[in-house]
């Protein structure tokens, strides 16, 4: 009894026509899933190690899971802190995800306190949930409120999406929250700043909802 | 937040089988097609556990791993046999979001700290295979519920949880594949309390018995039989968990 071969709906159709896509590889989690993500929606996406890649690239998808020390130290001594630094200056498109949502900030609790990116305002702080219920990490599926307005979030086939983590963003002044989730309190699960956007949670783990918006970051930059 | 609905896909590669109570295995199928299959149907994550696992067999977990992980856009955790460090790295790279770890940790507990430190207590899950014993004590077992390890189960959960897993699945292996319903009095007891997410498996044969395991606050629910069978389906499974005021994740489209 061999079953069908059902594909996931994707409403978001990428046109790649040469654009390149780099997947920022820092030695921080499973950077395959997002390739093959990306892959699935039909982006041929390389994941990129060196700066001058990062340079040529036209999008990118800053991932991770980890820890913000160990990734902050590899991202300084290999260069890439500083290409992405003058990527997201250019106003070129990047997509972070979960860990490199956080290192986007000033500062992150984890590790004893790291200076991370600094590219927005506000800090990273250990998630403590008031209920006592709530475990940490934060791990599973849980809804997303997006803004109105965000237009990764629009048409999506659902409003869950998957989570990691145990540490979350705090922006500060200027930095607009594009999504929230509740886990014992409401806590950021997206910003956008320009074409800079970042989701605290894993497209490429969330079925349907994750590719289609991971279908918009590509459809759109 | 919702609770997680979990495919349990035993594997004797190439071939998805199930057995009862861990035994007796019945070949169902293709893997990856019944994970896509699932997936596609609403399931939260599937966890492939490989069965067999010899040492000469390693290879086609991964290659069935990477296999998966190019067309199911969930989470993917995967167990048996994991022995290393090294093999909890190749089943990582090959795209396993988490690792479920008995027999290697049960043997040095010390394993899982150095799991939980080199990769994050968010990839390892540690399996608690128990049998009720005549002291009304459940223990933990190995070998698919053949080798005696002399642990408590609530112990050995509690000590697992202090040396950094991320999360605790609870195997009743009476119940397993018996679709008899979960063993609710081993999962309260054993897993009530735990400051990570537990989830519970064996025994659930229709939407009551997941709604039973429910109750008890668990994190997770993983089914095998009921979905390899075709007793019920994921969204009536689903939809059961909800009328009973459990949140679930429901698919809109």
């Amino acid at each position: 009894m061999p079953a069908a071969r059902p594909r996931l709906v994707v409403d978001a159709c990428v046109h790649d026509a040469g654009m390149r896509t780099a997947i920022l590889d820092y030695g921080a989690g499973n950077l395959t899933s997002v390739q093959r993500a990306c892959a699935h929606l039909g982006c041929a996406a390389d994941i990129v190690r060196d700066p001058s890649a990062l340079a040529a690239a036209d999008r990118i998808i800053f991932p991770g899971v980890g820890a913000a020390g160990a990734a902050m130290a590899r991202l300084a001594e290999s260069g890439l802190a500083a290409a992405l630094r003058r990527a997201i200056a250019e106003g070129r498109p990047v997509l972070g995800i979960c860990l490199g949502l956080q290192l986007l900030f000033e500062e992150s609790a984890e590790d004893g306190g790291v200076a991370c990116l600094g590219v927005l305002p506000g800090r990273v702080v250990r998630l403590e949930p008031a209920d006592a219920r709530c475990k940490v990490p934060h791990m599973g599926w849980n809804a997303v409120d997006f803004a109105p307005d965000e237009p990764l979030a629009q048409g999506l086939p659902d409003r869950h999406f998957y989570f990691v983590h145990s540490y979350v963003a705090q922006p500060g002044p200027g930095v607009r929250t594009i999504a929230e989730s509740e886990h014992g309190g409401r806590f950021c699960a997206g910003v956008r700043a320009g074409s800079l956007v970042a989701v605290q949670f894993h497209p490429e783990k969330s079925g349907a909802a994750g590719l289609a918006l991971l279908g918009r970051f590509l459809a759109s930059a | 937040m919702p609770l997680r609905l979990i495919a349990r896909l035993d594997i004797k590669a190439p071939n998805l089988v199930k057995g009862v109570r861990l035994e007796g295995l019945r070949v169902i199928g293709d893997p990856a097609e019944h994970a896509a299959r699932y997936t596609a149907e609403g399931i939260d994550e599937i966890h492939y556990q490989d069965i067999v696992a010899s040492l000469y067999q390693r290879n086609s977990i991964v290659d069935l791993v990477r296999a998966t992980a190019e067309r199911v856009f969930v989470p993917l955790t995967v167990g048996g046999g994991i022995r290393t460090i090294e093999d909890i790295r190749t089943l990582l790279r090959a795209g396993a979001d988490k690792v479920c770890i008995n027999t290697a940790a049960v043997r040095r507990p010390d394993f899982i700290r150095e799991a939980a430190t080199t990769f994050g207590s968010q990839c390892i899950v540690v399996a608690i295979e128990a049998i009720r014993q005549k002291s009304g004590r459940w223990e933990a077992f190995t070998d698919n519920g053949r080798e005696h390890t002399g642990l408590d189960a609530y112990d050995w959960a509690r000590r697992a949880v202090e040396l950094g897993a991320g999360e605790i699945l609870l195997t009743s292996v009476d119940r397993e594949g018996t679709a008899r319903g979960m063993d609710l009095e081993f999962i309260r007891s054993v897993g009530q309390g735990l400051p990570v997410p537990v989830v519970a498996h064996g025994g659930v044969g229709c939407p009551q018995h997941a709604v039973e395991a429910a109750d008890l606050g668990v994190d997770g629910i993983a089914v095998a039989h009921v979905l390899h069978y075709r007793r019920h389906t994921i969204a009536e499974l689903k939809a059961a968990l909800a009328a009973a005021g459990h949140t679930v994740r429901m698919e809109a489209a």
